[in-house]
C-alpha cells in the first residue's frame, strides 16, 4: 500500500519559491495565473493492508516529522 | 581583551555535534577563549552530564537540511536529554542550524523557513539588541547595534499573530536585523525583522547569527564577546 502526502506552506505564510515561480511565468507571458504554491510531495510505501491504520499512522508522521505545522499543511492520500 | 578578565567561574559547556554539524570547533574555541570548559557531544548520547552549565546546539547542515532544516535533528538521541535538561531549567543556545533545531523540537515556539529571496546570505549584518533581561544578553545594553555575521538560507522567522504578541509581551525577542544607524532592515524576510529570541521561561535562546564568529576585530568584529559572556555572570 502506497501512502501520498502532500505538504504546503500554510495559506497566509509566504511562500517565496512559489512567489519566484509566479514571477517567471508571468515573464513567460502565461496569463491568468492567480497564485502559485510550492510543495513537497513525500510518498511511503506501506507493509499494512489496513487502510485505517495506514491513514493514522502516516498522519501520526505528518504531525511528528513530515510537516512542521507551524508553518506547513497537509494532505494524505491512501493508495 | 581586558573584558576576559571580568570573567567570574568558568562554566561547563557542552556542544553538541550532528551528522553535518560544521561550527562545532568555532563554538569550542569561543567557549574556551572565554575561560569555559568545552566538551563536544556527539548526537547519539543519550544523557547531558548533571554539572553541564550550558548547551550549545552549534551551526552547520545537521542531516544536510533533508526535509527540512533541523527537521531530523530533532529525532537524535541527545536532543531528548537537551528537553529534560531544559525542561529542568537547564541552559540551551542554539546557533543557527540550533536555532532551527530548537524551534523544530519545540523547545522555542515559531519556525525558520526559507529565506524571503530564495539566497544563502553570508555576510556581516548589524543587530539591535531587544531584550537584555536575561541569561544571555545581560552584558549587552538594550538598542546597542551589534555587528555578527549571518549565514543561512532558512533564517526567515515565522509565527502566527497570537505567538508574535506574546514574544512582544513577554520581553522574549533577544535580536532584530538592522542598519549600521539602527533602523529595521529586511535581510531574510523574517517576521519584524527577528534574528533571535528565547523562551518563555528564559532558559532557551536561539538567534541565526553567528557570534562565534565575531571573537577578534582583525576578522571583523569582536562583538561576539559580549554576547556570549553573558552566560558567565
Amino acid at each position: 500500500m502506497k501512502a501520498v502526502v502532500n505538504v504546503y506552506l500554510k495559506e497566509g505564510v509566504l511562500d517565496p519559491q512559489g512567489k519566484a515561480a509566479h514571477h517567471a511565468l508571468v515573464s513567460m507571458d502565461f496569463e491568468g495565473i492567480q497564485d502559485v504554491r510550492i510543495g513537497k510531495q513525500i510518498v511511503l510505501t506501506l507493509e499494512t493492508e489496513d487502510r485505517v491504520k495506514a491513514l493514522e499512522e502516516v498522519k501520526e508522521m505528518c504531525e511528528t516529522l513530515l510537516a512542521n505545522t507551524v508553518i506547513e499543511d497537509y494532505s494524505i492520500e491512501i493508495l | 581583551m581586558g573584558d576576559l578578565a571580568m570573567q567570574k567561574s568558568p562554566l561547563k559547556v557542552a556542544i553538541l555535534r550532528f551528522p553535518g554539524t560544521n561550527c562545532e570547533f568555532d563554538t569550542q574555541y569561543a567557549f574556551e577563549k572565554l575561560g569555559h570548559s568545552t566538551q563536544i557531544i556527539w548526537h547519539k548520547e543519550e544523557s547531558i552530564s548533571d554539572d553541564t552549565d550550558l548547551v550549545v546546539v552549534p551551526g552547520g547542515f545537521s542531516y544536510g537540511d533533508y526535509l527540512r532544516s533541523g527537521s531530523i535533528a530533532r529525532f537524535s538521541p541527545v536532543m531528548k536529554a537537551v528537553g529534560a535538561y531544559a525542561k529542568n531549567g537547564g541552559k540551551v543556545l542554539g546557533i543557527c542550524n540550533g536555532f532551527q533545531i530548537l524551534t523544530e523540537a519545540g523547545l522555542l515556539p515559531g519556525a525558520l523557513k526559507r529565506n524571503n529571496d530564495l539566497h544563502f546570505i553570508s555576510k556581516h549584518q548589524h543587530l539591535k539588541v531587544i531584550n537584555t533581561d536575561n541569561a544571555f544578553l545581560n552584558q549587552c545594553k538594550s538598542g546597542e547595534i551589534l555587528h555578527i555575521p549571518i549565514a543561512h538560507a532558512d533564517g526567515n522567522y515565522y509565527i502566527d499573530k497570537e505567538g508574535l504578541d506574546r514574544l512582544e509581551a513577554n520581553g522574549q525577542i533577544l535580536l532584530r536585523y538592522c542598519n549600521a544607524s539602527g533602523e529595521p532592515e529586511v535581510v531574510n524576510g523574517s517576521l519584524s525583522q527577528i534574528a533571535g529570541i528565547c523562551n518563555e521561561e528564559k532558559n532557551v535562546f536561539g538567534l541565526m547569527p553567528h557570534p562565534e564568529r565575531a571573537l577578534e576585530s582583525i576578522l571583523g568584529s569582536e562583538d561576539g564577546i559580549k554576547m556570549l559572556q553573558g552566560f558567565a555572570l
